[in-house]
């Protein structure tokens, strides 16, 4: 049956003839009031829109203007004393702080602090990492529901203590001995230098004092903080394993180690690579309160990190647009290395982290 | 039918009990040591003689802590903070993150992307901190003198935990919100009645973890509080660590107290994680299941 051609075309009335070509009339029009159609949807669901809106109003203001306001801080806003600051102010902080062009001293400091965030986070993925996993094979080989719990609620315990307290132990543990009230040194090295490991002059002294143990007490009070907590993910992919799969490996007559092997590793594999993974997405990003809290200028060779070098500078000190471009600089590296390492995963294991 | 272990199986095991116990024994241990150190006579803290029990026992440095009324403030402080700061957060995050769990819902990936960006990138300190003063100028200007309600407000939102509730959300079936509706329940009902109940233990887990991270808080509420009566908890510990660290206060310390001046720091360790420690075995499973549910998902 033919088609009349009316059914097909769109009378226009303000101009009194038909439409050519209708479907592209449509989508034009749909196209001119696309935000009269937004606008007709959000207010046929305006309930929903106005939970939205508190919480990305928090996110606008008190993340993304701080944003904004590191893109003004590259202006000429600080108050510079001299022609030759005011110089390089700017867009050239970056300068100043690669390559020590006007405040060497400065720059100087902020390329130990890059190199320290860096270290401080690749030692805590070296000798951090492993050990969850470990802690999460032992929980493994306790059958005892009860003493497991145990054991489980004793090694998340730290977790739960704020960065004020964790250090505070710390310090108090390590802290160095005083001629004036007669003061001994701290628990853990008076036990350190018993075991002959610190002369004790060094346990006197403070082991905090000393730069060369400032690493150390930062991955080792880490360890102690979050291990525990961390197993947990790697004992929940443990004890997913099924246990015929144990039985037929013991059937084969294989032995503790490679049961491990063959059995455990496969299986929590991909929880590995993914925990793995995120670790190095966040290798510029260090815990900057607890180097804040336990770090003092004796130590800056081994601990000042990015943020504290900011904090120092910036916050206390007067430097804002310098110590702005410093942190940009840490930051966006650091956004790359998180992009980089979520691609990765999603390509890795179908699982995104975010 | 029971098996006898092999014996690569059997080293295995104790040497799993071995390691685990010393690590949770050294996990505990510090706890230990400071209660002990607290209550402990002062000829003993400064010689430091106390490996496990409390020596030449006296209370004096919790009495002397207790009758400071700067520390009363600061524990108000804390309880201020972590209960209306928690409570925002939450009302916030369960608000956002279930009009992000709507998939009618436009420019949802815009949105989801404006929150997930803020985990990526971070302007860094000082921007925060001029960001920070500005907003206590405006808080003063419209006559909100009390920098608590600053802390309360601008800080301590983490997408990662609005992330967390929106996965939780979008796990609830739809046919039951369906039904919902077409028994006339509004937005809100659904919400309140469908929702929530059903999602209950992740939000016990965002609420906690809203609610630690509030009780432990420390670096911006030292920045931005500057009156000493509104200080929390820790901002309180840190400043009288640093005092009694200088060795010219503690001179003539011997003169006056009975107990060392570490002890005093060791009574308010402990009278800042008694509360943690009395409901942490009530909540420490909710704690378990945030990692599992925030580790790998979707």
């Amino acid at each position: 049956m033919a088609v009349e051609a009316t059914d097909y075309l769109i009378f226009d009335e303000e101009s009194g003839t038909y439409i050519e070509n209708p479907e592209q009339a449509v989508r034009d029009d749909v196209e001119k009031h696309y935000w009269l159609n937004v606008l007709r949807t959000v207010l046929k669901d305006w309930r929903l829109y106005v939970m939205l809106v508190p919480m990305l109003i928090v996110f606008l203001f008190w993340r993304y203007f701080p944003m904004y306001e590191l893109l003004g801080s590259f202006k000429l806003t600080e108050e510079a004393k001299t022609v030759a600051e005011q110089y390089y102010s700017g867009f050239s902080y970056f300068r100043t702080l690669i390559t020590g062009l006007g405040n060497t001293e400065l720059s100087m400091q902020f390329w130990r602090a890059f190199r320290n965030t860096f270290l401080l986070s690749f030692y805590g993925l070296v000798f951090g990492f492993p050990v969850p996993i470990i802690i999460a094979l032992f929980f493994n080989e306790i059958r005892s529901n009860i003493a497991r719990s145990i054991y489980q609620v004793l090694t998340y315990l730290p977790k739960f203590m704020s960065t004020v307290v964790m250090t505070s132990l710390v310090i108090m543990l390590v802290k160095q001995g005083s001629d004036t009230s007669g003061m001994q040194p701290g628990v853990i090295s008076q036990l350190l230098h018993n075991m002959g490991l610190i002369s004790s002059e060094t346990a006197y002294s403070g082991l905090l004092n000393n730069p060369s143990f400032f690493r150390a007490i930062y991955q080792i009070s880490g360890i102690w903080e979050g291990a525990g907590y961390d197993s947990i993910v790697f004992f929940a992919a443990i004890i997913a394993i099924s246990p015929t799969s144990y039985e037929a490996a013991q059937i084969d007559g294989a032995g503790k180690m490679s049961q491990m092997r063959y059995v455990v590793l496969p299986f929590i594999l991909s929880t590995i690579v993914i925990m793995l993974i995120t670790r190095i997405g966040s290798l510029l990003n260090v815990g900057y309160e607890k180097v804040l809290l336990l770090y003092n200028p004796n130590t800056y060779v081994t601990a000042d990190v990015v943020s504290t070098f900011a904090q120092r500078n910036g916050i206390a000190g007067s430097l804002k647009g310098l110590v702005s471009a410093a942190e940009m600089m840490n930051n966006v590296i650091g956004m790359l290395l998180v992009i980089g390492a979520n691609t990765i995963a999603k390509k890795a294991s179908d699982t995104s982290l975010y | 039918m029971r098996r006898k272990l092999e014996i690569s199986e059997l080293i295995f095991k104790i040497i799993s009990y071995l390691l685990l116990t010393v690590f949770a024994v050294g996990c505990l241990y510090p706890f230990i040591y400071t209660i002990s150190s607290a209550i402990s006579g002062y000829v003993e803290v400064r010689d430091s003689t106390i490996v496990l029990f409390p020596k030449n026992v006296q209370f004096d440095a919790f009495a002397d802590v207790f009758n400071n009324n700067v520390f009363w403030n600061a524990y108000t402080n804390t309880l201020f903070l972590t209960f209306y700061g928690t409570l925002w957060e939450m009302m916030l995050s369960i608000f956002g993150a279930y009009a992000l769990s709507k998939k009618r819902l436009l420019f949802r990936k815009g949105f989801n992307f404006f929150l997930v960006f803020t985990m990526w990138f971070s302007a860094g300190l000082v921007p925060q901190y001029l960001n920070y003063l500005a907003t206590k100028r405006v808080f003063q200007g419209v006559g909100i003198m009390d920098d608590k309600w600053l802390v309360v407000i601008a800080m301590g939102m983490q997408a990662m935990n609005i992330i967390l509730l929106r996965n939780a959300f979008e796990g609830v079936p739809s046919e039951i919100e369906e039904a919902a509706i077409v028994d006339g329940a509004t937005e809100w009902q659904v919400l309140w009645r469908v929702y929530l109940p059903m999602s209950k233990s992740i939000i016990a887990t965002v609420a906690l973890f809203f609610g630690i991270s509030r009780w432990n808080g420390y670096f911006w509420a030292r920045q931005m509080i500057s009156s000493v009566n509104e200080q929390p908890l820790q901002v309180y510990l840190r400043l009288r660590l640093e005092e009694y660290s200088d060795p010219e206060i503690t001179t003539n310390w011997q003169l006056s107290h009975n107990y060392a001046p570490d002890s005093l720091i060791y009574a308010l360790i402990v009278c800042s994680i008694i509360p943690l420690l009395v409901i942490y075995p009530f909540i420490q499973k909710y704690f378990a299941k945030g990692v599992n549910v925030g580790g790998v998902k979707e």
